[in-house]
């Protein structure tokens, strides 16, 4: 139950609760919204138990990935 | 950005692995917290790739796995009932009992539904008015704002024939037990990326300082993980011990507000038996007492009555991250994911039920 994966928001629904459909590598979930409210269509959220608990930044990722490059840089050795 | 294939790039992999080597002078033991990242590890091979004075430590982080005995048995008691819809996440069904399992109980006759959200179980009560339905309101800071929704939407709707069994628990005070224990053998952790998004970073800061033990906040693919250990190797070099911020793209400082406020809005923080670990102060969450009619406990006057765990399981100390699943005599044999013995090799996040997974190879396994 505890394991979050990164799904794509394909449509969202608004009432009650506000809901969405997520896509997990094509398949399709009911996923509600209400923790993440600034998520909108073609998002990634994390999701668990139904809900999306964040919405991943895009920004923050590239910064992850640059760091492995620059581990790269620094340390050419390595990677041979 | 698809957020997975990216960080699992196995060249990226092997620069990370290779700065480990170049930085480590010493032997440390890192534990990872969630049994998430446990099976990334295991899975991926992870372990493998790092030198042979880093050795990791896997820690307590399975909702199955450390649901107490008295509570398994509180729900198969409560599933077993021909008046009742009993609703659960499809992980808890094989969890073993004092006698038997939620998919026994089913098989007898018991209503047994799993759902993959809270809000199904609410639905289906929404949608049988003249039966009562119990949802079975398990985990980590992670699953508890869903479950608090599902409460806070039956009061909003008025759906009075919708109740849940409470056993909720909470990282840190299980990290205050392991990092204190006179066995403790953890140098540094890599805390559950999903519980901090829910959470933030900030409550392991006193953590971090009481024991001079460096958290790296660590996400779920193996580059994240990989980079978390390489962060936690730096700290440990230099003698430091902070709380570090791995998995930025969905961890805030301050964690998902709305969230929060719904945990608190329907929760307050009790003592709590966790399964291989014993009872640990303010370290679960149950109903607040104005919402107490959604307690199912309350409502089925049911008693936990305590409950004996098999002596020969070693599920306790492998969720202490005191011993291995080889170490124990019955891995594999006797303890199958088919025929679990205790929690560990219950769940598909549980430590044993990943070595069996990805660490036996076939033909070895001589399961009965």
């Amino acid at each position: 139950m505890c394991l979050g994966i990164p799904g794509k928001i394909v449509s969202i629904v608004k009432a009650p609760l506000r809901m969405a459909k997520v896509s997990f590598g094509g398949i399709l979930k009911e996923v509600c919204l209400a923790y993440c409210p600034e998520a909108e269509l073609g998002d990634y959220v994390v999701v668990h138990a139904g809900f999306a608990i964040s919405t991943l930044d895009e920004k923050e990722a590239r910064k992850t990935l640059d760091y492995f490059d620059q581990i790269g840089d620094q340390q050419p050795k390595v990677s041979s | 950005m698809k957020y997975v294939d990216e960080f699992r790039d196995p060249s990226s992999s092997l620069k990370l692995s290779a700065a480990i080597a170049d930085t480590v002078s010493r032997s440390w033991s890192i534990m990872e917290v969630c049994g998430g990242q446990t099976h990334s590890i295991v899975r991926h091979g992870l372990d493998k790739l790092l030198p042979d004075s880093v050795s990791l430590i896997h820690g307590p982080g399975c909702p199955v796995c450390v649901t107490p005995l008295e509570m398994i048995d509180a729900a198969i008691h409560l599933a077993s009932r021909v008046d009742l819809i009993f609703c659960s996440f499809g992980d808890m069904l094989r969890v073993p009992g004092t006698n038997q399992d939620l998919q026994q109980a089913k098989a007898k006759g018991g209503d047994v539904r799993i759902v993959y959200s809270p809000l199904d179980a609410l639905e289906i009560a929404k949608n049988s008015p003249t039966q009562e339905v119990v949802f079975f309101a398990v985990g980590f800071e992670t699953t508890a704002p869903a479950n608090a929704m599902a409460v806070y939407q039956a009061r909003e709707n008025a759906i009075d024939n919708f109740s849940i069994v409470v056993s909720h628990v909470l990282v840190p005070p299980a990290l205050h037990t392991i990092l204190s224990h006179s066995d403790n053998q953890v140098n540094g952790i890599l805390a559950a990326g999903h519980v901090c998004t829910i959470m933030g970073e900030e409550e392991y800061v006193p953590i971090a300082n009481q024991y001079g033990t460096p958290i790296i906040v660590t996400g779920f693919e193996p580059l994240d993980i990989l980079q978390g250990i390489y962060l936690c190797i730096k700290q440990l070099e230099r003698g430091q011990a902070n709380v570090v911020n791995q998995y930025s793209r969905s961890v805030r400082r301050h964690g998902n507000t709305a969230a929060k406020n719904m945990i608190n809005e329907i929760f307050e923080v009790v003592p709590r038996s966790w399964r291989g670990l014993g009872k640990i102060p303010k370290s679960g969450l149950a109903l607040r007492d104005k919402y107490s009619e959604f307690d199912a406990m309350r409502k089925f006057n049911i008693k936990t009555i305590p409950a004996i765990e098999p002596e020969f399981c070693i599920s306790g100390q492998i969720l202490q991250g005191l011993k291995k699943p080889p170490e124990c005599p019955m891995f594999g044999t006797v303890c199958t994911p088919e025929h679990p013995l205790g929690a560990t090799m219950v769940s598909a996040e549980g430590t044993c039920s990943a070595y069996f997974k990805h660490r036996i190879p076939l033909g070895e396994c001589s399961a009965i």
